[in-house]
């Protein structure tokens, strides 16, 4: 743990995601005590101002201030990652370590259903199951989480394939020890190193995917302040007011990019063995 | 090498099955029935009756299951109940439009990316190398109707330099066709570049530690012939798994850049299909990308084993 904890403080770039990801969170978390207007409010005196002293983001064709809506489109994006990535993970992982420590023709089910889900472009699928469910954030977290069980469920099957014939998993067998209790206990801890690196950039394809599906009018209500939504309805004016749609951009781009430089330094100081830039 | 084709072609037949099924029944759980959609709030069930059995709706699903995929065998994926339209002639209309944005962004990517990962690795820890880490890190997490969005600001509406949305046929205007396609590929094209980027620079990386690699150097082989010849030609092994990976990709995120530029590509007739609620040309575009998807990763991994002999068949 001091070991992981050293190598991760001194990756400059993912402490730099940590600090900006606890910033948004922070930001998500206090945000009615933060945003300096309420992000419903309209002022007709106000609407479409450039960044000023009154309103540091400007405002949009409605008067809102584009800053408190940020702030407050951080709970929607953080709702929705947390929610949707925690359902992929629980049931991805609890379908990957099955189907890799039955194997026969669990595995081979649990793994056909896996390649008929990673079939589909995922934000295509996305975009297809928030049609059949209607848009609304609930939906969403569902159908983001949904698109994201394969991804780890594959994960979670290769790593319990590389560890199933290890010595304790077959010391644990002999000893009857339960199979549950060795899928929890043994196996789980053992396989959480690529896990939790796949969590940490599962949150920023959330984010972007929430983001995405909202722009398209296909995500969360219209009258949440969520970053998509405020990009779909600030693309109508961008022409004469550029900060309505580069603001939430912005932030939905920064977001995600620490949660990208997050997980690159979360997997070299978690097994360098995984690194991939080839340094 | 045929064993091991027809072994990945075998894998992929139950794939496409599942994906058959998973669009059939998918749209079959939208709320509503199809028919009270088409025929409004004011209609009564004999009228009703009459459309059921027209479209086949009155019988059980399996049946319409089956149905649909014999059907789908012999090319004909319905037609749309909205405009009648054959699905197949829809998808056949578009289909140009969303492949010739997918190879602009592949010729992009193949510019730009390759060269640019190949001269990072080679400059490693050199200001080029730096600002070739910061365009890979952004191109990743920029979403791409984002960018779009900034490239129609600056580009269309404030240089005017190209336009904002729209399409003409590269046969009708060529110029006119490569000034349309210009920022989409760019938008589409930025994330995979990327990620071919990335992943040029760190194959590149790991070959130039490479015995052989130190071999030819002290034979005096030219710096030119070294990386081009030996260095560059085994780096993109990988490069080419990770490109044929993203080419699915390209597919999906195609449906949101011409939603935004536009442009009548398959993607958009999705979108159209999902908004409008034609079930049945949804569950045929639906389909068609999804199997597009499939084919082109079928694709990739027997070109990735036909260059890598280290593949066993």
């Amino acid at each position: 743990m001091r070991e992981f904890c050293y190598r991760f403080y001194k990756n400059k770039l993912a402490f730099l995601g940590f600090i900006i990801l606890f910033i948004f969170l922070v930001m998500a978390i206090f945000a009615p005590y933060l945003a300096p207007y309420d992000p419903f409010q309209m002022d007709p005196q106000a609407m479409l101002q450039p960044p000023g002293a009154d309103h540091l983001f400007g405002t949009d064709q409605f008067g809102r201030d584009i800053l408190s809506r940020i702030i407050f489109g951080s709970r929607i994006s953080f709702k929705v990652g947390l929610i949707s990535v925690g359902l992929s993970l629980i049931v991805g992982v609890s379908m990957g370590i099955v189907a890799g420590y039955y194997g026969g023709w669990l595995d081979n089910l649990i793994s056909r259903i896996m390649d008929v889900m990673f079939s589909f472009p995922q934000i295509f699928l996305a975009l297809v199951i928030m049609a059949v469910l209607g848009t609304s954030s609930t939906n969403l977290m569902l159908a983001i989480g949904l698109v994201y069980i394969p991804i780890f469920g594959r994960i979670a099957r290769a790593s319990v394939l590389s560890i199933k014939d290890s010595l304790y998993i077959e010391a644990a067998n002999s000893i009857g020890v339960s199979n549950l209790i060795i899928m929890l206990r043994h196996i789980l801890p053992n396989i959480m190193a690529p896990i939790i690196v796949q969590t940490t950039l599962s949150f920023g394809f959330a984010i972007r995917a929430e983001a995405a599906l909202s722009f398209l009018g296909l995500g969360v209500e219209a009258d949440i302040p969520s970053w998509g939504i405020m990009l779909n309805q600030g693309k109508d004016w961008m022409e004469m007011a550029w900060w309505n749609a580069v603001f939430p951009g912005l932030s939905a781009t920064l977001a995600i990019l620490s949660f990208n430089i997050l997980g690159d330094g979360l997997r070299d100081a978690l097994d360098p063995r995984l690194r991939n830039e080839g340094e | 090498m045929w064993r091991y084709i027809t072994k990945r072609i075998l894998i992929a037949i139950p794939v496409l099955i599942g994906i058959s099924i998973v669009a059939f029944f998918l749209i079959r759980l939208v709320p509503g029935d199809t028919v009270t959609a088409l025929l409004g709030a004011n209609y009564n069930q004999e009228q009703a009756a009459a459309l059921r059995a027209d479209y086949g709706l009155d019988k059980p699903l399996i049946t319409q299951y089956l149905i649909w995929v014999k059907n789908l065998l012999k090319g004909d994926f319905g037609h749309s109940f909205f405009t009648n339209q054959a699905v197949s002639s829809s998808i056949m209309e578009r289909l140009p439009v969303t492949f010739e944005l997918m190879i602009m962004s592949f010729i992009y990517c193949l510019l730009i990316a390759i060269p640019l990962g190949a001269v990072a690795s080679l400059k490693k820890n050199s200001l080029l190398d730096y600002l070739a880490t910061i365009f890979g890190l952004l191109g990743v997490s920029i979403p791409n109707f984002w960018l779009a969005t900034i490239l129609i600001l600056v580009f269309s509406l404030h240089m005017g330099w190209f336009p904002s949305g729209g399409f003409v046929s590269f046969f009708a205007d060529p110029i006119a066709n490569l000034r349309y396609m210009f920022l989409p590929s760019i938008a589409l094209g930025a994330s995979v570049g990327a990620v071919v980027m990335r992943m040029t620079r760190s194959s590149m990386l790991e070959i130039l530690k490479q015995d052989y690699i130190e071999m030819a150097r002290a034979k005096g082989v030219s710096q030119k012939i070294l990386i081009i010849s030996h260095a560059l030609k085994n780096a993109l092994i990988p490069v080419i798994t990770v490109l044929g990976i993203q080419m699915g990709y390209l597919l999906g995120g195609s449906v949101i850049i011409e939603q935004i530029f536009s442009l009548p590509g398959i993607g958009r007739l999705a979108l159209q299909a999902i908004t409008n609620r034609d079930y049945i040309l949804m569950q045929g575009s639906i389909l068609f990308v999804a199997a597009g998807f499939v084919i082109i990763n079928l694709l990739v991994d027997l070109i990735y084993a036909l260059i890598n002999p280290q593949i066993r068949y």
